[in-house]
């Protein structure tokens, strides 16, 4: 399902509530003041004091320069932090989910909440006219993710609605700084002219991210929705733990089963009424003796089905040792995500990575040999044979760019090359023998050479030089040359596959 | 009318199948393409569902294996499929399996750190409807756990490649086939230089309810062709069934 994000800043959160209190500030100029370093410092104005020049960091008497009358108050220090919190629960009328930013800034996670107003826009509506009531002055937006409600509540309309999936239209004019990144790099972004998002919006990552930096670039793929960003919401997130109690300690293999059993069903409900499941688990057995026996499995893509699991742990049931005997078994889900709805499951057809059957499988046999020896790749942009593949990362990436086609490549492909020795006649012809493991071949035919750069942004190095060979009984290999020919004088041949 | 002899033979042959036990595959018999080697194949069909034994003790005939391999799934396996390839190191280079019409990354390579838990991973695999084929490559291939393999795959209908890296152990096998591809030199147009399209020769030296032989095949543009029609049987006295 796709997320809706709500943002809302409170542009004079500060002087709307001494507002609020002393009805004839609203009025009149009026800032808040605090002692920073030992110089009175502004640290909130109101919307008429703003509107004469006056802004935060200001130093208090410049400001009384400005205005002769304006009125100060001292801002008492942590009052507005505690302020905020109880006005983010009074939010949790509108959605279950509220988390803080700042503290004049509120995060909504808006998923699946603004039908029950009507629509979208009287959802917010109806929020702006409620703190309006109350005497607070409010910008907000919605968009599929936080960043780019951010910069529309900064930067955009009072209210803005952006449209599922239209970040990318929504940014291109915004200045970069709303994108919540560190005013140096705004400054540098300033001064190599981009002033709009939409100038880096489709430069290439790697690119930016040696310029800005790993903060910029995750900043720029939350807004656009690339990655997800998580939020703290003020309500903790229920904890999926049960406890199971024995009367009389428990020793063998089918007891541990019934409890795992037990367990797992009660959490298994209470993930399926939240509509969650579990990444990974732990099940862990007290012993009489005090010690804890553990076992844990994760799967591949959330699962609260209760007979899936029962199966992983199952497979790790007999490495529990019971000894005198066990008194509380407990189960915890230590990672819990959304599960994708039931329906997406009805169109994935058999046969395809999204299939649900091969999940459960790639979670049993992960489960028994290690995640890490489970692997899909991926093409990569690069030259070299051993840097154009990746591993993926789970089960339904995608490959982002094409499969080679067009040169030869080895079927089996020998990590790292071997070195061989070779005579060859002329610079920069294929050798006419080689030998490898004291076993001459001699060659008949050949292709080549291709030459494959080392990549210099990436590595120093030689060249190769790529030949595909074939031997008098008709064996298909592929060889390279590390560096220019040099006349033979070091051995810089080497074995790098087998072909068809 | 006058019913053709090789028409009564083909007849009998079928009754002879369904007697012993040999069911009518689901798929019926493509367009061969002039593959002639599919004749020798009950029903002439391509035996999914059933695992096949390739022996290869060399590297080479390693990697040769495992392109024929890549050009049976593609060809006459059902397309689009997920393929789980389990072996204790990476070997095969994922974009060679282009050239075979496979999707390299719709291959899960699966890495068990011991003999027992490659066995345990192919079982496990075999027993799963959701994948076309699993391709394995492991050492100590008996009758006990060949023949595990193939009751595994009679109800799911994967289809199971195994390169026995043994090929001196010839001992009895639960496998529908036993197969051996050797390269051969390419051909090429005259005059002209570089290497040609994989060649290479391919034995069928064991087929349940089938007849052996052997072939010398080549992969060209994407599918299999035979480059001489006419193929040689092994003669009778070298059969040990059948």
């Amino acid at each position: 399902m796709c997320k809706r994000f709500v943002v809302i800043w409170f542009p004079y959160l500060k002087t709307d509530w001494y507002a609020k209190r002393e009805t004839e500030l609203s009025d009149l100029p009026f800032v808040l003041y605090a002692s920073i370093h030992n110089r009175m410092v502004v640290t909130a104005a109101n919307k008429m004091a703003e509107s004469k020049g006056i802004s935060t960091a200001m130093v208090l008497a410049d400001a009384k320069a400005i205005i002769p009358s304006l009125q100060v108050k001292e801002d008492p220090p942590g009052f507005f932090e505690k302020k905020i919190l109880a006005f983010s629960q009074w939010f949790i009328r509108y959605s279950p989910i509220v988390s803080i930013a700042s503290f004049d800034n509120i995060i909504i996670d808006a998923s699946g909440c603004a039908h029950l107003w009507g629509s979208e826009e009287n959802y917010l509506n109806d929020i702006v006219k409620r703190m309006r009531e109350l005497g607070y002055t409010i910008r907000i937006s919605m968009a599929d993710t936080i960043g780019t409600a951010w910069a529309m509540t900064h930067y955009g309309e009072p209210l803005s609605i952006i449209g599922s999936g239209q970040q990318a239209q929504a940014l291109a004019h915004l200045p970069p700084a709303s994108l919540r990144i560190e005013p140096e790099v705004t400054e540098r972004l300033h001064k190599l002219g981009l002033h709009c998002i939409y100038d880096f919006m489709k430069m290439p990552s790697a690119v930016l991210r040696r310029r800005f930096g790993n903060d910029f670039i995750r900043q720029l793929q939350y807004a656009l929705g690339y990655v997800e960003e998580y939020i703290k919401p003020i309500e903790p997130v229920p904890v999926f733990h049960k406890r199971l109690q024995c009367m009389e300690p428990i020793s063998t293999a089918i007891g541990i089963e019934i409890a795992l059993q037990n367990v797992l069903e009660t959490i298994c409900v209470q993930l399926k009424t939240q509509g969650k499941g579990l990444r990974t688990a732990i099940f862990k057995a007290y012993r009489l003796d005090g010690k804890v026996e553990k076992i844990d499995i994760m799967v591949n893509r959330p699962s609260n089905d209760e007979t899936h699991l029962f199966k992983l742990f199952a497979l790790k049931i007999n490495t529990i040792e019971p000894s005198l005997g066990i008194e509380l078994f407990t189960l915890d889900a230590l990672k819990v995500e959304e599960t994708n709805s039931e329906q997406e499951q009805l169109w994935n057809g058999v046969g395809e990575l999204t299939d649900y059957g091969l999940a459960q499988l790639i979670d049993k046999l992960s489960n028994k040999i290690g995640e890490q020896n489970i692997v899909r790749f991926l093409p990569d942009e690069h030259y070299l044979p051993e840097r154009s593949i990746k591993k993926a990362d789970d089960l339904h990436e995608h490959p982002s760019a094409k499969w080679n086609l067009t040169k030869p490549r080895p079927v089996c492909m020998l990590q790292p090359p071997e070195p061989i020795q070779v005579t060859a006649p002329i610079p920069d012809y294929p050798p006419m023998l080689f030998r490898y493991k004291n076993k001459v071949h001699k060659i008949v035919k050949a292709d080549g050479p291709e030459r494959i750069e080392q990549e210099w942004w990436i590595n120093q190095g030689r060249h190769r030089d790529y030949y595909f060979v074939e031997d008098e009984q008709g064996c298909r290999y592929w060889l390279f040359r590390s560096g220019h020919y040099d006349g033979g004088k070091q051995d810089r041949w080497f074995l790098h596959g087998y072909c068809a | 009318m006058v019913v053709s002899k090789s028409d009564i033979i083909s007849r009998l042959q079928k009754e002879i199948l369904s007697l012993g036990g040999v069911k009518t595959p689901i798929g019926m018999p493509m367009d061969n393409n002039g593959l002639s080697f599919l004749q020798h194949f009950p029903y002439g069909v391509f035996p999914t569902g059933a695992i096949h034994e390739f022996m290869c003790g060399s590297a080479e005939e390693k990697a040769v294996s495992c392109g024929f391999i890549g050009g049976l799934i593609s060809t006459f396996l059902p397309q689009h499929g997920v393929i789980l390839w389990i072996s204790r190191t990476q070997a095969v280079f994922p974009h060679a399996l282009c050239t075979f019409n496979i999707e390299p990354h719709k291959v899960i390579f699966i890495h068990p750190k011991c003999e027992k838990e490659v066995w345990w991973c192919i079982e496990e695999a075999l027993r799963c409807n959701r994948i076309i084929a699993v391709v394995t490559e492991m050492k100590d291939l008996n009758f006990t756990n060949s023949r595990r393999f193939q009751l595994a795959v009679e109800q799911t209908k994967v289809t199971g490649f195994i390169l026995n890296a043994r090929p001196e152990n010839t001992s009895t096998s639960g496998c529908t086939s036993r197969w051996k591809i050797t390269s051969l030199p390419s051909r090429l147009a005259d005059g002209m230089p570089g290497v040609g399209y994989p060649k290479w020769k391919v034995e069928l030296q064991k087929i349940r309810n089938g007849k052996t032989g052997f072939w010398e095949m080549e992969w060209i543009g994407g599918q299999f062709k035979h480059t001489k029609r006419e193929e040689i049987i092994i003669p009778m006295k070298e059969r040990k069934t059948g």
